[in-house]
């Protein structure tokens, strides 16, 4: 069951609540709670299994929008805030989850969701957000062992490829079919800085490259510069990419190609899979659980 | 856990790489430290809220800047020449 | 003896004669679509202005970051011995000598006799160079030329928090909708830069007499930021975006000596 809102934005803002699984007073009902700074993610458990899930946009007001999703998780479900043993709030707005009974780093939430969703065998995850790219290396129970963030240079980054789908004029969701739309693929652009990497664009330009060319030769460099992060956690499959950079199939494929490893595929949401987008949320949820056993001696 | 607090850019990676197994929160390295860049933390693991040494969240995109008097490149960072269980290192490549 | 040397940048092409020690005359240009004309106008401008003809010249050096051809059958050289010879030239007690230029900064260490022990450069990263603060006067829509001053006006620094030319601009943006004074989102601009060139030198340590060149040399806001961070005092050379291609000139000028003895 879908519900969705307008999609005015690249992504809908939407509910779910997964069908055959129901609750009483007797089990743990726990909530992770992930405030983006695009979207804000709530996630619903029972007994430590994914009950609902909503998705919202995060609004100008974290506190707002960390309610609004939990709102969303909760339609349908019959529960109450009361029903709830224990919140965990995550992500970079996680200090305004006033609800939570703690805040803990997504990182830990990533990893542990990024489990949940594609099984013990995820080892490495590499997640391409709006402005950051962390790097996570991670047990079979989703204990983090290793990580990193990068988040003081663009390159890399939706924000890097949003400067590049400007220069170019084509549409961002786009740009990732378009670099593959070469003959031969060409030598990465010689500077991942894009402030420069752009200058060094508009004189191959000049020069007749085509923009997939162009394209293809930045998309290579960002992909080099995320393996390169992903290689100083130590690369250990399986691996998986989320984040929003996932969708893009020109940085994912030349990921692999510099890693020489394919990552797993993402679950069809859509179709009644568990949406990537909710996996810090989902983590959050986990050690809500956790916690909250640990709290009662159980 | 190992943490790796900084950053890659076009310049280079400057990284502070805390072993969170190894450190026992002593805090030596955070007096030694010059610039203020470390603290004593509570970092969540197995768990528990383990008290280990952390970079400061606003020093974390500064590390190239804030550390380069140290010449951390060198091994020469107070910080890491006064860790007695080698939980705290620098990796810094500049290009 | 009648010398030339040239710097060709990312951006611009300059152009330096001297005779022996004297500069007789100095022209920049655009690089523009093509850098090899654009090099010849330059020189032939530059030789005009000198009131001498290309046989009067001894020898050709070049130097700068994108110096490819090998026109006028000239001797390339390293950016960072061309800059410690300038930078000995106008201050002979120099031993760190810095150049920030649009694209790029590095320093470059110099012994007692003005000779290059170590140097340290950043090309790969914006947000190191004047292209920084360039893309920050786009945000603040303040003339680049303004900046500087604008940013002396100033009592206090804005916090900026992005170390990306990119994340840079939004942070920008997100300050004046604040209403923070410009001024202060100025100083912290060059705050911000004078932060990353400093910890670049400190590889190489702070030596006094401390020389800065470049582009940046000229940008007041700039040199205040780096004076106050370094905590030295930070000497300005003569024509300071030209030391690439005087020191390219005194290079070929002594090597001709050399060889003429």
């Amino acid at each position: 069951m879908i519900e969705s809102n307008s999609a005015f934005w690249r992504w809908q803002e939407y509910q779910r609540v997964m069908p055959n699984m129901s609750w009483s007073d007797k089990d743990i009902v726990t909530v992770g709670v992930d405030v983006g700074s695009v979207g804000s993610k709530a996630v619903v458990l029972v007994n430590g299994k994914i009950y609902s899930w909503g998705i919202t946009r995060t609004g100008s007001n974290s506190p707002e929008s960390a309610a609004k999703a939990l709102d969303w998780a909760l339609k349908g479900t019959g529960l109450k805030q009361s029903d709830i043993k224990y919140v965990v709030g995550t992500g970079y707005g996680r200090v305004n989850v006033s609800f939570a009974d703690k805040a803990l780093t997504e990182i830990a939430c990533h990893a542990k969701g990024a489990n949940y969703i594609w099984g013990s065998g995820v080892h490495t995850v590499l997640d391409v957000g709006g402005q950051d790219i962390k790097a996570i290396r991670c047990d079979d129970t989703g204990r983090v062992t290793s990580f990193l963030m990068n988040d003081k240079c663009a390159a890399g980054t939706g924000r890097g490829m949003e400067v590049f789908a400007d220069l170019l004029k084509i549409p961002i969701e786009d740009i990732g079919e378009m670099s593959l739309n070469v003959v031969e693929e060409p030598p990465a652009v010689s500077c991942t800085c894009v402030a420069f990497a752009k200058t060094e664009a508009v004189g191959l330009l000049r020069k007749g490259w085509s923009k997939e060319k162009v394209l293809a030769a930045y998309t290579k460099a960002m992909a080099v510069r995320m393996s390169n992060l992903i290689k100083r956690v130590g690369l250990e499959p399986a691996f998986v990419v989320t984040g929003g950079q996932s969708k893009n199939v020109g940085i994912v494929s030349r990921v692999e190609v510099a890693l020489g490893v394919k990552c797993l595929a993402m679950p069809n949401w859509r179709e009644g899979g568990l949406d990537p987008m909710i996996a810090g949320a989902l983590g959050a949820g986990l050690f809500a659980k956790a916690l909250y056993e640990k709290s009662r001696g159980i | 856990m190992i943490s790796f607090y900084g950053y890659t850019d076009g310049s280079g990676s400057y990284f502070i790489v805390v072993d969170s197994d190894k450190c026992d929160g002593c805090g030596r390295c955070v007096v030694q430290c010059v610039n203020g860049v470390l603290q004593v933390a509570p970092v969540f693991i197995d768990l528990e809220d383990k008290s280990v040494v952390v970079v400061r969240d606003d020093c974390c995109n500064k590390i190239g800047y804030l550390c380069a008097q140290c010449r951390p490149e060198e091994n020469q960072a107070p910080c890491f020449l006064s860790c007695s269980v080698g939980a705290i290192k620098c990796v810094f490549d500049a290009c | 003896m009648i010398t030339v040397g040239f710097d060709i940048g990312t951006q611009s092409i300059k152009v330096v004669i001297i005779n022996d020690n004297m500069i007789m005359a100095r022209v920049q240009t655009f690089v523009g679509f093509d850098p090899v004309q654009a090099l010849q106008n330059a020189v032939q401008q530059v030789l005009k202005a000198a009131n001498i003809v290309q046989t009067d010249v001894a020898s050709f050096t070049a130097t700068g970051s994108s110096v490819e051809s090998t026109l006028y059958n000239a001797a390339v050289v390293s950016m960072m011995s061309a800059i410690a010879k300038a930078g000995t030239f106008y201050f002979p007690n120099a031993r760190t000598i810095i150049d920030v230029g649009a694209e790029e900064a590095r320093a470059v260490k110099c012994d007692d006799r003005g000779v290059m022990v170590d140097f340290v450069v950043n090309e790969r990263c914006a947000a190191g160079a004047g292209a920084f603060v360039e893309a920050m006067a786009r945000a603040l829509e303040v003339k680049i030329e303004d900046m500087g001053l604008l940013s002396l006006k100033a009592e206090r620094a804005s916090s900026i928090n992005a170390t990306c030319v990119i994340f840079g601009e939004s942070d920008v943006v997100s300050l004046i909708h604040k209403q923070e004074p410009k001024s202060e989102i100025a100083r912290a601009v060059y705050d911000a830069m004078a932060d990353r060139v400093s910890s670049m030198i400190y590889r190489i340590g702070v030596n006094p007499e401390v020389v800065l060149v470049g582009g940046g040399a000229k940008d007041v806001g700039f040199v205040a930021s780096l004076k106050r961070k370094l905590g030295v005092d930070v000497l300005i050379a003569e024509f300071p975006e030209y030391a690439g291609a005087l020191g390219a000139a005194l290079i070929g000028l002594a090597k001709c000596k050399v060889s003429k003895n």
